[in-house]
Parts: C-alpha cells; sequence; structure tokens
C-alpha cells in the first residue's frame, strides 16, 4: 500500500517534470525544414475583424511569395508592463511593435539588434522621412528599427457643433486666437458641450503640451553637447498655458471636468459634446468605430499658428537575440508589408471592397513618405479610391506641409510625466501660478536629462 | 509507576536495538511521505513563486537590468536616484495622508456599520449581504463607477448639490478634495470585510455581559464602551494593523481616477513604482522603491506577529 502511494507520488513528479519539459521545449521555435520561422507582433485582435483578417491574409500571401520563411504572428502590440519580462524570458518576438517614444530608451538600454548592415537591401528605405528614420538611430551612424506608420498632430473639429454656433465648418481655425474665439461660441450653446477639450493625465497632458510647444514655434529638449536640457520655460511655453488658462477660467469653454485623457475626449465628441481638440488623422476612425461618431461630422484642420507640429508614429525593431538569418527575414517582412509602395493600390482595393474609411491622412497606406513619386503616386491612388468626405479633412493636409515637423523628445514618457503636472495646474487651479509652475518643471526636466544613463 | 519500573522502562528504550529504531523512522518516513510529498510541492511553489522574487527584487535594486546583458552592480545609485527625485518625498507624504484618511474612515465606519447590523432583529442577512456587495465590485469598475458620481459637471453627486444649492467641490480636480475623494471610494469598496470580520467578532461576545450591563441601566453608548469595544479589542488592533499595511498599497483608485494629479496631489508610493519600472523601464530604482516599502510594511507586520504572539 505504501509502495504504491510511493509510487503514485514518483508518478505525479515525473509527469509534472515532463510536462515542465515539453512546456519549456515548445515555447521557442527554431528553425524547421530549412525555413527560417519569425514570431512577430501587430496582429489586431479578433474583436477588429477588418484589420485581423487584412493582417492574416498579408501573412498568408506573403509565406507564399517568400516560401523560405515562416511568419508567427503574435496578437497585441507594445505593452511597457511585458516587454521586460518577455525579453527577459526569451518570448519576446522577432520583430516587435513600439511607439516612437520607444526607441531611444531601448537603443540605450541595448534591448533591440543593430540593423545598420541589413538596410542597405531593404527598398524604399530610404523614401522614409529622415527625421522618422532618424528616432531609430542611435545617433552615431547605427540603425535599431523601421518606421512603418506616423502621424502629424493637428485640430480635429465637430462639424455640426461649428454649424450650429454659427461657425463656418469649411474655415477652422487658423490661430490660437480663432481657437478661443470659437470654443467660446460652441461653449455657450450650453448643455454641457465643451469648446475645447485638452489631456492632462497618465503622461498625456506632456505630450499635448509637447504639441502645444511646437504649435508655438518651440521646443521641449534642446541638445547640450552630449546630453539635452529643457526649452520650454521660456515666451512661448507661458503662451501656450497662458492660452489654455484663459480657455478655461475666463472664457469656462473647456468644460468643469478635468484630467481628461485621450478616451475621456473621444467619448465626448462621439457624444457631439465636444467642439476641438488636438489629434491625428487616426483619431477620426477610432470616434466613428467605437464612440458611434459619424465621418460626415467631423472636420480636421492642421495645427493651429502655422508654425510647427508634432510627429509621432510607430515602428518595428528586432530582438537582440534574435540571429542574422531572422534578422534578415524579419526585415523582408516588413519591407513586403509596410514598405511595398507596389502594394499601395491592393490594399486601398481592399479596404473600398469592405466599406472601410479611404480618403482620410491615415491608414491604410500611411505618410511615412519623404516627398517624392511614392507620396506622389500614393496621395492620388488615395485620391481615387476615396470613400470619406475628403474635403472635411482638405484643410488639414493643405496646412500641414508648411508646418515644421517635430518628433517627441528623449526620455519622452519621463518628460511627459513631469509636464502633465503643468497641465493639471493650469486646468484645475484658477490661481496657477505659470512662471513658477513652468521653473519647477524645468529644474524636473533637466534632473531626468542629467541623470538618464 | 513505580519509580523502579520506571527505570526499567527506560532501560529497556535505551538498550533496545538501532535496527528497530530505524524501522521505526522509516515507517515514519514512508507512512508520510504523501504528506512530505504534498508539503515539498508547496514549498516549491512558493520558493519559486514567493520568495524567489522577493530575493530577486532586493538584488535588481542594487543592479541596473537590462534583461539582455548580465545585470550590473551599481551599489546605492538607485537609491540616490529616488532620493533626488522629487517626487519621493511627495509620494511618501501622500501614502501617509492617503493612510490616515483611510484609517479614519476606513476603521471607524465599517466598525460603525457593523455594531448597528450586530443590532439589527431583522432583514440582518439581507444588510449583510448590501454591504458587503461592493467588495464583489472588480475594484476597476468601482473606481470607473465613482468617476461618473464624482463628474464635476453632469455627475449625480454635483448634480444633487446643485438642486440645494449648495457649493460643488471639483472633487478629483482639486488638490484639496482629490485626496479624501480617493478615500471615500476605497473606504466604499472595502468596508464590506472588515465590516463581516467586525460582526463575527461582536457576535463572540457573550450575551450576559449585554444582559448585566442593561441590569445596571447602561445605555447604548455604554455598552458600546464598557462591554463591546473591551470585548472586541484584540480584532480591532490587528484589522487596524492590517489596514495600515494594505492602505499604504494604494495603487487602483490613484492609478485610475487621477493618474496621480492634480499637480502631483495623488502620487502614491505605489504609483511611483509603476511609473518606474513600466513608464520608465527602471527596475532597478522600482525595486529599490519597493524595497523601501518593503521595509515599513515589515515595520507594521513585525508589530502584528508580536501583538498576535502576546494574545495567543
Amino acid at each position: 500500500m505504501t509502495f504504491s502511494r510511493t509510487t503514485r507520488t514518483l508518478a505525479l513528479i515525473g509527469v509534472a517534470a515532463v510536462c515542465l519539459a515539453a512546456t519549456a521545449c515548445g515555447s521557442s521555435p527554431g528553425d524547421a525544414n530549412g525555413k527560417v520561422v519569425i514570431s512577430i507582433n501587430g496582429q489586431p485582435p479578433k474583436s477588429q475583424a477588418f484589420d485581423r483578417k487584412i493582417f492574416d491574409q498579408d501573412v498568408a500571401a506573403f509565406e507564399k511569395a517568400h516560401p523560405t520563411i515562416d511568419i508567427q504572428p503574435h496578437e497585441g502590440f507594445m505593452d511597457p508592463k511585458t516587454f521586460n519580462a518577455k525579453l527577459a524570458s526569451g518570448k519576446l518576438e522577432d520583430v516587435f511593435y513600439v511607439y516612437l517614444t520607444d526607441p531611444a530608451q531601448l537603443i540605450a538600454r541595448h534591448q533591440a539588434a543593430d540593423i545598420t548592415s541589413y538596410l542597405p537591401s531593404v527598398a524604399h528605405y530610404q523614401d522614409i522621412q529622415p527625421q522618422l528614420r532618424d528616432v531609430f538611430s542611435d545617433g552615431k551612424g547605427k540603425y535599431y528599427g523601421v518606421p512603418t506608420a506616423n502621424y502629424t498632430m493637428g485640430l480635429l473639429y465637430n462639424r455640426t457643433l461649428f454649424t450650429k454656433a454659427g461657425l463656418d465648418p469649411n474655415k477652422p481655425p487658423k490661430t490660437w486666437d480663432d481657437v478661443r474665439a470659437a470654443a467660446k461660441k460652441i461653449a455657450a450653446l450650453g448643455n454641457n458641450t465643451v469648446g475645447y477639450a485638452d489631456y492632462s493625465k497618465n503622461n498625456q497632458g506632456g505630450w499635448h503640451f509637447t504639441a502645444w510647444m511646437y504649435a508655438m514655434g518651440g521646443d521641449v529638449a534642446v541638445r547640450s553637447g552630449d546630453t539635452w536640457k529643457s526649452d520650454f520655460n521660456n515666451d512661448k511655453g507661458r503662451a501656450a498655458l497662458t492660452y489654455l488658462h484663459q480657455m478655461r477660467w475666463d472664457d469656462n469653454s473647456m468644460g468643469s471636468r478635468q484630467l481628461l485623457q485621450i478616451e475621456d475626449v473621444q467619448r465626448m465628441m462621439g457624444a457631439g459634446q465636444l467642439g476641438m481638440y488636438l489629434a491625428a488623422p487616426d483619431n477620426v476612425p477610432v470616434l466613428v468605430n467605437q464612440f458611434k461618431g459619424n465621418y460626415a461630422d467631423y472636420g480636421l484642420a492642421a495645427m493651429p499658428g502655422g508654425q510647427g507640429t508634432l510627429v509621432g508614429g510607430e515602428g518595428y525593431m528586432l530582438n537582440p537575440k534574435a540571429t542574422p538569418a531572422k534578422i534578415k527575414a524579419g526585415l523582408t517582412w516588413l519591407q513586403w508589408k509596410f514598405l511595398n509602395p507596389d502594394r499601395i493600390e491592393t490594399n486601398l482595393r481592399r479596404y473600398v471592397a469592405d466599406k472601410q474609411p479611404v480618403g482620410l491622412p491615415v491608414s491604410p497606406v500611411t505618410d511615412i513618405w519623404t516627398a517624392g513619386p511614392v507620396r506622389d503616386r500614393q496621395e492620388q491612388l488615395k485620391k481615387a479610391n476615396a470613400t470619406v468626405p475628403v474635403r472635411n479633412y482638405q484643410p488639414y493636409v493643405d496646412g500641414v506641409t508648411a508646418l515644421k515637423q517635430n518628433v517627441e523628445p528623449p526620455n519622452a514618457q519621463q518628460v511627459y510625466a513631469v509636464l502633465d503636472n503643468v497641465m493639471q495646474a493650469v486646468l484645475t487651479n484658477r490661481d496657477a501660478d505659470i512662471n513658477k509652475l513652468l521653473a519647477d518643471a524645468q529644474a524636473k526636466v533637466d534632473a531626468i536629462y542629467a541623470q538618464a544613463r | 509507576m513505580t519509580l523502579l519500573s520506571r527505570r526499567a522502562a527506560e532501560q529497556i528504550v535505551t538498550e533496545s536495538p538501532p535496527v528497530r529504531q530505524n524501522g521505526r523512522l522509516r515507517r515514519l518516513v514512508t507512512d508520510n511521505l504523501t504528506a512530505y510529498g504534498f508539503l515539498c510541492a508547496a514549498l516549491v511553489v512558493f520558493a519559486v513563486f514567493s520568495w524567489y522574487p522577493i530575493v530577486r527584487g532586493v538584488l535588481l535594486s542594487f543592479q541596473q537590468v537590462d534583461f539582455v546583458n548580465a545585470p550590473a552592480w551599481v551599489g546605492l545609485d538607485n537609491f540616490a536616484k529616488l532620493v533626488k527625485d522629487p517626487l519621493f518625498l511627495v509620494a511618501w507624504r501622500n501614502t501617509l495622508y492617503f493612510t490616515v484618511l483611510a484609517l479614519v474612515l476606513g476603521f471607524a465606519v465599517p466598525f460603525a456599520t457593523a455594531v448597528v447590523l450586530n443590532e439589527l432583529r431583522h432583514l440582518r442577512a439581507y444588510f449583510r449581504l448590501l454591504v458587503y456587495l461592493p467588495v464583489m465590485l472588480p475594484p476597476v469598475v468601482a473606481a470607473l463607477l465613482w468617476k461618473w458620481l464624482y463628474d464635476p459637471g453632469p455627475g449625480p453627486f454635483n448634480s444633487v448639490l446643485r438642486i440645494f444649492g449648495l457649493p460643488q467641490p471639483a472633487w478629483l480636480d482639486s488638490t484639496s478634495t482629490a485626496m479624501i475623494s480617493l478615500v471615500l471610494v476605497s473606504t466604499w469598496a472595502n468596508m464590506g470585510s472588515a465590516t463581516l470580520i467586525y460582526l463575527a467578532a461582536l457576535q463572540t461576545i457573550r450575551g450576559d455581559l449585554y444582559e448585566a450591563a442593561e441590569l445596571d441601566g447602561a445605555g447604548l453608548w455604554q455598552r458600546l464602551r464598557h462591554v463591546t469595544i473591551p470585548q472586541t479589542r484584540f480584532v480591532l488592533l490587528i484589522l487596524l494593523l492590517l489596514q495600515i499595511v494594505a492602505t499604504m498599497q494604494v495603487f487602483t483608485e490613484p492609478y485610475i481616477l487621477t493618474g496621480g494629479g492634480p499637480e502631483d496631489s495623488t502620487v502614491t508610493v505605489l504609483l511611483l513604482l509603476y511609473r518606474y519600472a513600466f513608464v520608465y523601464n527602471d527596475f532597478g530604482t522600482a525595486s529599490a522603491l519597493s524595497l523601501l516599502l518593503f521595509l515599513v510594511l515589515a515595520a507594521f507586520s513585525g508589530l502584528y506577529l508580536r501583538l498576535t504572539r502576546s494574545e495567543s
């Protein structure tokens, strides 16, 4: 009896050991059947049926065209909460998605593969805007990733509320004074209608303050020798905060609820209770698909002020532990999927066939290209296949090229956390001391740059 | 047993052959093998999922890691970086402020509720369920619900205050009210469990003590003061300590409702720790901060252990 119990216990331990070993073995795909197996993330979730279908079709088409490469798609995008754990445990995909705020720190921490020597063989890489390519550079001539999409921030507005408030929706605000005046008129409609809203929580306040600084012709950080220092405690920073403070407290055109983040503002816009906010064009499909908005209700203008705007976006980097064969295969996939002008028309047709929006200055064809034949061809095809009211977004398209395009500052998330505070103070405290806020934030940001390692 | 016979028995034991002792040991081991197996499994699980992460966390606080290269020892650099962070003291101050407020409310309200529930003659189970209901709500859902309640514009709280012409606070949007608003959410969400524990303690008090007090002419307050509180003193103390440990780890409410704002007035230690780990990806400094928090909480836990031991 005792013996059989012992045997059972040992058997259990044995089974557990085998299971553990099997799990460990199954977790690391290697090269099989002469094929290079690469794992990639960025596969849309099943809840986004159309995007998922497009992605899966692309994987199948790519594998057919490249029989020596086996793609293992993984759902999801960049998640800072799990990134390091995946890297440490060897579970990080060979090709992984990043926002443009991330590459600098990933490069500094050696968490991405150096792909410089592979880039000459990546077709059309040189047609990407240099400032986007530079986001993936260490500044010393080495490159660690490929930009695949970008956005340029503008002013998203509600055409219906503009009309109700007696404003011309075809002539959106061009200056910050125009924005202020329009916001006042929209807020005067009552019924909790907000003229202009801005973020101030979870680093998104800092992100938008940065956009304000660029719009004022300023900056957030400038290079100082080998390091960086803050550059917002000046007249431009004061001007930006003064506008916000006046709209919030003098005009009462920003509503009473603050500490907002992107979803809050999108919900307000989708519900038809918000007149304007700073946004990239990719917000429009979100308003329609997730917040029950209507394409005809929205218009997009270039960033007010005529000075500059913020450029952000996304790209892919490669696992620092990936073999040269995997890096090569990964870059082949990225080139085929994202940097391939020959596929623009095919992509557009799939969107049109599925009644998806075409004609917005966003996906399915992104704005990463520098001026030249690729960009021209893309614009022609978009115009020819448009399914949304393109004229609503023409003020954005017309104005954006005249603006200075600024990428996000280094150590962006840490800097944004500090600048959140500045936005919060201005939007929640009538007596906010703008000079003190800027001086305090300057000290904190300079400390961040001094400690950057 | 006589002295002689006891000596004889001892002699038998001491002179019994070693083979028999070994056999008993073997039987002891084989009879309990399954129990040891389960014990080992539990130990392995604890070691892998509890103790190893704690040890690793302590090591990390003295390291700089990129999870690609071997960790680099940086001594006390991470702690020095923390101390230089202007938010470090702010976070501790806010955490202590939250803890004090949460204890004042979170300690008194559940106890008072338990006393009232204990006094009920009818519908006690129904009200008990009602009090416990918020605990069953996922914390994120509860926080989002309160976000709506607090909305200074069309939110229900201010709408009611507006009807009566009362001042309408900015709730989460003001440095003076944000923390108190978070404490209200936390108290509402967690009071169910504490109330049930207090209620259980109250129900262990012997009825004859109350009867005697009533015969002596004691009113409700006197019964509370001379019978209820002394009889539940130990439970009250233990819950107080456990609440200190729990409230010092507040994260969900500030993360969802305020993001640490306005003007850093609700940045707590755990929120700062989260930022270091998952926003700045600086796991070394995050671990250093968690070690400091661990030491503070360990002091309270030590106190808890001491109290429970002395009571037993």
